[in-house]
């Protein structure tokens, strides 16, 4: 599904990412880990091309293609999909709306048809409500006055929606309640399949319960410095980064 | 690597798509001769086999006219306009006098409209709307007059309201934008030659939208319309305008003059979508418009409600305002300018609280891109009689891109203690974040544009007649096309 190779990328002329090696074979669920500014997030950002994100060395194979040829939107249509970590604002865009254009301009990358108001309107109210969201959501503006777990919540359901193929889901756990937890967990398992593969970026053994790992890195320093299986998380939990002669923090700030 | 910029050549690419309604029509036209004058003006007047009163009223205005000064105090940077180096007055030709019936109507004419995509045909035509389609000079066909007419609705073109129902124009005409108003208003009751009239009588809710399409069509000419509505005592009527015109790389005169009164209880929904040609991409070409548009609410809880959506001409200079002179009356004025590449627009609104309890809202969306500068000017002034008069202003300015300008402008004059008047304003840019967290979700970078953009003006665009709400919304994406990069 997706194979990096000694990816190197850096933010305005800094460093950050410095040689990523990482393989996630189709239908598996990997959990990257790390201190603070390790560069989780930016392997995100690479991963789904934003802009002013420079790659400097190295490849990403996705599906047998060059990730690092297509545009932000047309990775989009291919299915790289990225659960924010801050998800953002657009004022005046109603969610329904929103979550409809970006379905139809999926669907029409890949050739498939539009789906039609009504159908669409099905969809999302039995995705939003199989992820315990009230319907209000769906007619409020894209992530306008949103809780934080509200927030966290609709980008799961825009997930649902778009049924991607590589989920990348960045500290997605971060202020949610257990309950939310468990419910964005259920909504991530939900999509398990051979075919989809997710990459879970958490600071938490606590999510990795839920959406069990293939398995876990350590992301330390733009490098991948420890790489196990689900155990590898709970040990974390316990003795720290410490354990990898490591502290939280000590690196740049991505 | 290639992808970092990727976000920024999307957008670059996207300039290439042209101003869709800039084709010229191959039609016979006829003239009167270039300049200004006073004989021009007894042309047009007879031309309309207009009334003496008319043209009097013409010549007064044009000897005054003579004497104005164009105004210099809004922010808009052009060359001197050359008034005696244009036509003032251009009309298709025709066998007869004015069509009969649609069907006489000039097929190249009916074949324009249809290509801006305004069938006139009443069969044709978008459910329950009236147009009236002036082209150039003149208006070429009014549908639906009938079916008005049944419920004592007169909507005509004003120059045959001037024969018809001279008693009407006559008490109205003037009263609400006076004959030495300003510069172009009055330039505009000396020339002007088409335009249309509406009254709807008392008590009677007009029962279909009425719209009038402006096309200028023939070179070197300016278009000078002049409409009039009048909503008598508890009656209701929404009314839309539209404009369009070809391409070329000379500036083109537009100066309207747009009068509504409302009696008591009446109420007038006033929407505009501007799309003349905005020049090219390099600020050659394009309409001068110079409105003055205002509207009085006479009577005790009238309502007169403006909503713009301006995307063409080069430079708009605009002010539809309310006099807000009946007890309880209500002024509204809902706009979205949009400038891109070198347009500039001075536009917003006056609100003048006469009555006890009038109440106005303004909302203004500017969005400026490219080169581009749009100021927001508005003046809210509360008279001494205004006794608990209140205000709310929400002004706010998106830019796209590092080279273009928006200002905000306001005046407040407050003559009364008791007098509320809240002013908010706000300036923006569409942030990275925003434009890369919409287009992971697969979305073109020009339709992430057009989605934010559409989202930041949703409060002006859904006081819009639902069929043009969804043409505005494109009209809104295609003229920002190639906006950011």
């Amino acid at each position: 599904m997706l194979s990096i190779k000694n990816l190197h990328a850096e933010v305005q002329g800094r460093a950050i990412l410095k040689g990523i090696n990482l393989e996630i074979g189709s239908g598996e669920i990997h959990a990257v880990m790390g201190p603070n500014g390790s560069g989780k997030s930016t392997l995100s950002y690479v991963l789904s091309g934003r802009d002013g994100y420079r790659v400097t060395q190295g490849e990403i194979l996705y599906k047998g293609k060059n990730l690092l040829d297509l545009s932000v939107e047309e990775r989009a249509g291919e299915g790289v999909f990225l659960a924010f970590q801050y998800p953002v604002e657009v004022p005046g865009v109603s969610n329904m709306s929103f979550l409809r254009t970006a379905l139809n301009s999926v669907r029409r990358y890949r050739g498939d048809d539009i789906i039609s108001a009504a159908e669409f309107l099905k969809l999302a109210r039995d995705r939003a409500s199989q992820l315990g969201m009230d319907q209000a959501m769906l007619n409020r503006p894209v992530n306008v006055g949103f809780s934080g777990g509200e927030k966290k919540r609709n980008e799961i359901l825009q997930m649902a929606l778009l049924e991607p193929s590589l989920a990348l889901l960045d500290e997605t756990d971060s202020g949610l309640d257990i309950d939310a937890l468990k419910i964005v967990s259920e909504g991530v398992n939900a999509l398990r399949s051979p075919q989809r593969s997710a990459l879970v970026i958490t600071h938490y053994q606590r999510l990795l319960n839920y959406i069990v790992p293939d398995k876990v890195h350590v992301l330390a320093r733009g490098r991948i410095v420890e790489t196990g299986g689900k155990e590898l998380a709970l040990e974390l939990e316990q003795k720290g980064y410490g354990m990898l002669g490591l502290d939280n923090d000590t690196t740049e700030a991505a | 690597m290639a992808e970092v910029a990727l976000t920024d050549e999307a957008l670059r690419e996207a300039t290439e798509k042209e101003y869709q309604y800039g084709f010229v029509t191959d039609i016979d036209s006829e003239f009167a001769p270039p300049g200004l004058n006073e004989d021009i003006i007894r042309f047009i007047s007879s031309k309309k086999s207009e009334p003496d009163w008319m043209l009097d009223w013409r010549l007064d205005c044009y000897q005054q006219w003579r004497g104005m000064e164009e105004p210099d105090w809004a922010f808009l940077k052009y060359p001197p306009i050359d008034y005696q180096d244009a036509y003032y007055y251009a009309a298709p030709k025709r066998a007869e006098d004015a069509p009969k019936s649609l069907d006489e109507v000039d097929p190249k004419l009916l074949e324009t409209y249809e290509k801006l995509g305004i069938p006139l045909h009443e069969r044709a035509a978008l459910a329950g709307v009236a147009v009236d389609a002036v082209f150039d000079s003149v208006s070429v066909a009014t549908t639906f007059r009938e079916k008005l007419q049944e419920v004592g609705v007169i909507f005509c073109p004003i120059s045959e309201a001037i024969q018809q129902y001279p008693d009407l124009v006559r008490k109205y005409l003037g009263s609400v934008v006076p004959k030495a108003d300003n510069f172009f208003a009055t330039l505009n009751s000396a020339v002007f030659s088409d335009g249309t009239f509406v009254y709807v009588p008392r008590g009677v809710r007009c029962p279909m939208e009425l719209s009038t399409y402006f096309r200028i069509n023939a070179a070197k000419t300016g278009q000078f319309e002049r409409t009039l509505i009048i909503a008598d005592a508890g009656s209701y009527v929404s009314y839309l305008e539209g404009c369009t015109a070809p391409m070329r790389d000379e500036n083109q005169l537009h100066a309207a003059v747009v009068e509504l009164v409302a009696h008591d209880d009446a109420e007038i929904k006033y929407s505009t979508v501007q799309n003349w040609y905005p020049g090219d991409e390099n600020g050659k070409g394009g309409i001068y418009n110079f409105v003055t548009k205002r509207g009085a609410c006479r009577g005790r809880n009238s309502k007169i409600s403006w909503t713009q959506v301006e995307t063409g001409s080069a430079i708009t200079w605009k002010y539809p305002s309310c006099i807000l002179e009946g007890d309880h009356s209500v002024g509204e004025f809902y706009s979205v300018a949009l400038t891109n590449n070198y347009q500039q627009a001075d536009t917003g609104t006056k609100m003048i609280h006469v009555g006890r309890d009038t109440s106005s809202t303004i909302i203004s969306k500017g969005i400026s891109a490219g080169h581009a500068q749009n100021t927001y000017r508005g003046l809210v002034k509360v008279l001494g009689s205004a006794e608990r008069a209140r205000n709310y202003t929400q002004c706010d300015s998106l830019l796209i891109g590092d080279k273009c300008g928006a200002h905000t402008v306001p005046y407040i004059e407050t003559g009364h203690p008791s007098a509320r008047v809240e002013h908010e304003a706000t300036t923006s840019k569409i942030s990275e974040d925003q434009l890369f967290y919409v287009m992971q979700r697969g979305l073109s970078a020009e339709d992430a544009v057009g989605l934010i953009v559409n989202g930041y003006c949703k409060e002006v665009l859904k006081e819009l007649p639902m069929e043009f709400a969804v043409e505005a919304q494109k009209l809104l994406a295609v003229s920002l096309e190639g906006s950011v990069g």
